[in-house]
């Protein structure tokens, strides 16, 4: 067995056991949690496999590469496994405590392994059709633990939702029936010696614009983010977490694979409207969150103001700007979604997401206040938190100016570097909101009202991630030189397709 | 046939659009489902078409006779169809429970989760 088998291998089993063990909710609590521990062993065997520069190839049925359908598993697929078992873990000790009886009982840990098969699934395919496979996986068991329960808010989120995720996806077929269409192959490597070799790059430049409608509805860049906000508040604390870290991500993932090995023939207008689309996300995304004031809606507009962040690093297309991108998605993913689990903890003790009616927490609970404290400041870009590193590489490369888009580059670093202050502002909102200020009444924070062994299950997997984001601020060096690892790979695709076509 | 093809492909992203475009959440679901086959019809274009050509080996070769038809789309169409159909079916439960707890049709009103 290899770790890329296994990471698909495990939670497909797992799922599989919680839809067999369905009349046990304990056994069902249990599995979910081990299958994530289990997966976040094998991923970190996928890592120490491929830290090296390996990349590792698994050919479904032993066909030869450009014919069967081949998992790789090279640095940035790797990392983003790993980070992806990380969340899952913590997702799922958390649900021990937030997610109720009934959803247990009809089938929310198989729904979550599902998902996570889905998201490793789309993260070591070799395959375009192949990735379209696994994207649906993902969205269908998302569709299902978004709509599980079936209050009227959580529905009305949930057709916004589906609807334009199925419309995304019918791109994404469209896209890949095109592509075929003009090169006559899916394989991710032989569309990358096949597009360098093909006679019209304008027709595939226009592929690559459908391509980029697809994964930007999923990636919730701007102008495709509207169904972001409308629905990620809606579903269980537990559930939004895990959509928030590492479902968009799925999308910038995959705008990172194809934009870096496929579409690379004209640069200039590809990575240059990924640039101004960067711009427009993140400005828009953090003027959305300011004026919000539900505590889990102002989250969901800063997953799009970040991910702007992130195509930035593509659009840039320098070692530096990639290697920030691969950085700032690991340290998204792990601040993002402890944000999110922070939110349902003031939920759980005070009753209400209204941040007009939050209050008093600092006074109630100092060590809750740590703990959201550091991944709030973390993602407002305060040193020395993973927040600061991440941004400092992508402002650095914007500003270095060995880009092919010049003064631009320099005009988006600066507005990243607003966007930033921002961003500050609006955590320093639910700062001074929900801990800061005297608790207005009737929602006064009680954490004894939670039970001793809740509030173990809840803040323990928040301390972890914390204690995570701490670790990747305190050693940037370490974290950073895999990210530079992983853009060197990305940037020279000649060893991704050597690997993968080699007989 | 590409021609015929192409303009029948056109009509249903056209309806498709239109339907998705309504204020019905029934209507919106029926322009999905045309969607999926307007994107099946494409993909099966866009392949390459030929008439009169089978896309398997027969029962004497051992290899794809040089006229036969590159079986790959169609395998891609069928994956599609079988996708599609699962999707379809959970977007119709999906609608019915969501017609249960709003006891609303229109998207308009739906709006609850926006501000």
């Amino acid at each position: 067995m290899d770790p890329v088998t296994l990471s698909l291998l495990v939670p497909l089993v797992t799922a599989v056991l919680c839809v067999l063990g369905w009349r046990s909710s304990g056994l069902q609590r249990f599995l979910g949690v081990a299958g994530m521990a289990v997966l976040l062993g094998v991923a970190l065997w996928l890592i120490a496999a491929t830290a090296g520069g390996e990349i590792l190839v698994v050919r479904f049925g032993n066909w030869p590469a450009p014919f069967g359908i081949v998992l790789v598993g090279d640095l940035t697929a790797a990392i983003m496994v790993l980070v992806s078992a990380i969340i899952g873990l913590a997702v799922a000790v958390y649900s021990l405590a937030d997610i109720d009886a009934g959803r247990t009982r009809y089938g929310y840990y198989a729904f979550l392994h599902f998902m996570m098969l889905g998201v490793c699934g789309a993260f070591l395919t070799g395959d375009m059709f192949n990735m379209f496979v696994w994207f649906e996986v993902m969205l269908i068991s998302s569709f299902v633990l978004m709509s599980l329960g079936g209050e009227r808010p959580q529905m009305e989120g949930a057709v916004k939702y589906v609807v334009l995720n199925l419309i995304s996806s019918s791109f994404f077929l469209a896209a890949c029936g095109i592509l075929y269409g003009q090169t006559g192959t899916l394989n991710m490597a032989d569309l990358a010696v096949r597009a360098r070799e093909y006679m019209q790059p304008e027709l595939l430049t226009l592929t690559a614009m459908l391509f980029l409608v697809a994964f930007g509805l999923k990636a919730a860049v701007f102008p495709l983010f509207f169904w972001l906000p409308a629905s990620y508040h809606t579903p269980p604390v537990a559930v939004s977490a895990v959509f928030a870290g590492l479902l968009t991500k799925v999308g910038v993932y995959a705008l990172v694979r194809v934009f870096t090995l496929i579409f690379t023939a004209d640069l200039v207008l590809t990575h240059g409207l990924l640039l101004a689309i960067a711009g427009l996300t993140m400005v828009t995304g953090v003027l959305g969150a300011v004026v919000q004031f539900d505590f889990r809606r102002l989250l969901s507009f800063h997953i799009v103001s970040q991910i702007g962040y992130m195509v930035l690093g593509l659009a840039l297309f320098t070692p530096l700007a990639l290697a920030g991108t691969v950085f700032y998605l690991f340290h998204h993913i792990v601040v993002k979604a402890n944000l999110f689990l922070a939110s349902g903890v003031a939920h759980r003790y005070s009753g209400t997401f209204d941040l007009k009616k939050l209050g008093g927490f600092y006074a109630a609970t100092p060590f809750f206040a740590l703990l959201f404290f550091i991944p709030a400041m973390s993602l407002g870009g305060i040193p020395p938190l993973s927040g600061f590193f991440a941004k400092f590489a992508i402002v650095k490369a914007g500003l270095a100016g060995d880009t092919m888009f010049g003064g631009w580059a320099v005009v988006l670093a600066v507005v990243a570097l607003a966007v930033g202050l921002l961003t500050l502002f609006s955590m320093t909102k639910i700062w001074a909101e929900a801990f800061w200020k005297r608790a207005p009444g009737g929602h006064a924070p009680h954490p004894d009202r939670v039970p001793w062994g809740d509030r173990v299950l809840l803040l323990g997997p928040i301390a972890a991630l914390a204690l995570l984001t701490l670790a990747i601020g305190f050693f940037p060096g370490f974290f950073f030189a895999f990210a530079e690892r992983a853009a060197a790979q990305l940037l020279e695709p000649q060893g991704y397709i050597n690997a993968v076509l080699a007989p | 046939m590409e021609l015929l093809l192409a303009i029948t492909i056109g009509v249903l992203y056209a309806a498709s659009f239109y339907l998705i475009l309504r204020r019905s959440v029934v209507r919106v679901v029926l322009g999905i489902a045309l969607l999926s086959q307007a994107v099946n019809l494409l993909i099966f274009t866009a392949g390459g078409l030929r008439e009169g050509a089978s896309a398997f080996i027969g029962p004497e070769q051992t290899a794809l006779a040089a006229t036969s038809v590159d079986p790959l789309p169609q395998a891609l169409v069928l994956t599609a169809i079988v996708i599609s159909f699962g999707v379809l079916a959970f977007t119709l439960a999906m609608v019915h429970r969501a017609d249960q707890s709003t006891g609303t049709d229109d998207i308009n009103e739906l709006k609850s989760t926006d501000t």
